[in-house]
């Protein structure tokens, strides 16, 4: 039976390295390049018709276009508008490395959402950002944030430092909610898929047992990868919604 | 776990950085200004026509109540006409009727006149011949010529007793 975790391991395609350090092409910076290469090549392609009535494609890119959008009006409003791009990217990203992940591509196939550093950058990006938003629009009245309005001042004492932590674990909550959503789907994913081939080898029919199961978490994964993308989206406005308006 | 080893870091960061970064600049330059102008092209195509068929509704009242106030005021103008004319036609008619009834009454008047004085006529002839038949009468029956002063008095006395019974 295959280590469930052989698949996070990191496969160096191309070596590269610039100054001793290594940045060699492996499958994960494949499925970057392919997320990147896929969402561009679809967006691009799907409204090149430009048509009034949009066809299946096109409705598809709209969508995706008007639910980011959306996502930022509604969390952020009309200010959030200059960062829609990053927040678009950063939707296309996580999502297209959710989805490839679960397309089970023969020895290239990876998640990159499913590494820790991955999804850190990814917060780590969004917490610096909303961080400098924060100080370049409020300057020190941004460490209002810190303080809830209408408490009494001498609750400070305790809600500062609580709200400070909780501030600076942000980063950490976003990237560790991605990273083990998807390390774990896909874990419980190659575990079914190591009883469906064991079993199914031995005895045809109790394999088809695990192969069901497998596939209805074959379902499950695919709610996940879009639900982990959006929420990992919508939780970035909602902080860059803090950045703005000090809630 | 693999993901743990600080090996992995390195590389990852550095694609992730270029992908990201690349991708953000295709987005923003490239594909959300395109799909930005493919829903405005659409949004601004409806709000054009939304606004078009408004200037048409417009349009059509002002016609509809110009059309009406027309109506209306041709409908004052025949009613107005058709009293006048009425009218007109009914003095026109009491003028004739006036003027017919004038010259009838005249005609009746002349008339009356002129039998009047027939009548008149008549009657004074009456006693003449009355006088002259009786004394025709009285010479035939008589042999004699009566006196006409005679005569004379005898008819009036029987014409006026004779008119005074009848009266």
């Amino acid at each position: 039976m295959i280590n469930p975790i052989e698949q996070f391991e990191l496969r160096p395609l191309v070596a590269l390295s610039v100054g001793g350090t290594d940045i060699s092409f492996t499958n994960s910076a494949l499925m970057m390049v392919a997320a990147a290469v896929i969402s561009t090549v679809f967006l691009t392609l799907s409204v090149r018709a430009r048509a009034l009535v949009p066809g299946r494609w096109q409705s598809m890119a709209e969508l995706f276009y008007e639910f980011v959008a959306n996502m930022l009006r509604d969390n952020v409003g009309s200010e959030g508008r200059q960062y829609f791009p990053f927040i678009f990217t950063l939707f296309m990203v996580v999502l297209f490395g959710n989805l490839l992940g679960i397309l089970p591509i023969p020895v290239l196939g990876f998640t990159y959402t499913a590494q820790i550093i991955v999804t850190f950058a990814l917060a780590a990006v969004v917490f610096v950002g909303v961080t400098i938003i924060g100080f370049v629009r409020h300057g020190l009245h941004f460490l209002r944030l810190f303080f809830p309005k209408g408490a009494p001042p001498a609750m400070g004492i305790v809600l500062v430092p609580i709200e400070i932590l909780s501030y600076f674990m942000r980063p950490i909550s976003l990237s560790v909610r991605l990273f083990a959503n998807m390390t774990a789907g896909h874990i419980i994913l190659q575990i079914m898929g190591g009883f469906v081939v064991t079993l199914g080898a031995l005895y045809f029919v109790p394999g088809l047992f695990p192969f069901a199961f497998l596939s209805a978490l074959l379902v499950l994964e695919v709610g996940v990868a879009l639900l982990q993308a959006y929420v990992f989206v919508v939780l970035s406005c909602i902080y860059l919604n803090d950045a703005i308006h000090l809630h | 776990m693999p993901q743990f080893d600080p090996a992995v870091f390195a590389p990852q960061l550095f694609w992730l950085a270029l992908t990201f970064i690349v991708l953000y600049v295709l987005m923003a330059k490239l594909v959300l200004p395109r799909i930005a102008s493919v829903l405005d092209e659409r949004q601004q195509r409806i709000d054009a026509n939304l606004d078009r068929a408004a200037h048409l509704k417009a349009e059509a009242n002002v016609a509809v109540s110009a059309y009406e106030r027309a109506l209306t005021s041709s409908r004052y103008r025949a009613q107005d006409m058709i009293k006048e004319t009425t009218e007109r036609l009914i003095a026109e008619s009491e003028r004739r009727n006036r003027e017919l009834a004038a010259r009838l009454a005249e005609q009746i008047k002349a008339g009356e006149a002129r039998i009047g004085a027939a009548r008149q006529a008549a009657l004074s002839h009456v006693r003449e011949i009355a006088a002259e038949v009786s004394a025709v009468a009285a010479a035939n029956l008589t042999g004699e010529v009566p006196d006409p002063a005679v005569v004379e008095a005898a008819i009036a006395a029987a014409v006026d007793g004779h008119g005074e019974q009848s009266r």
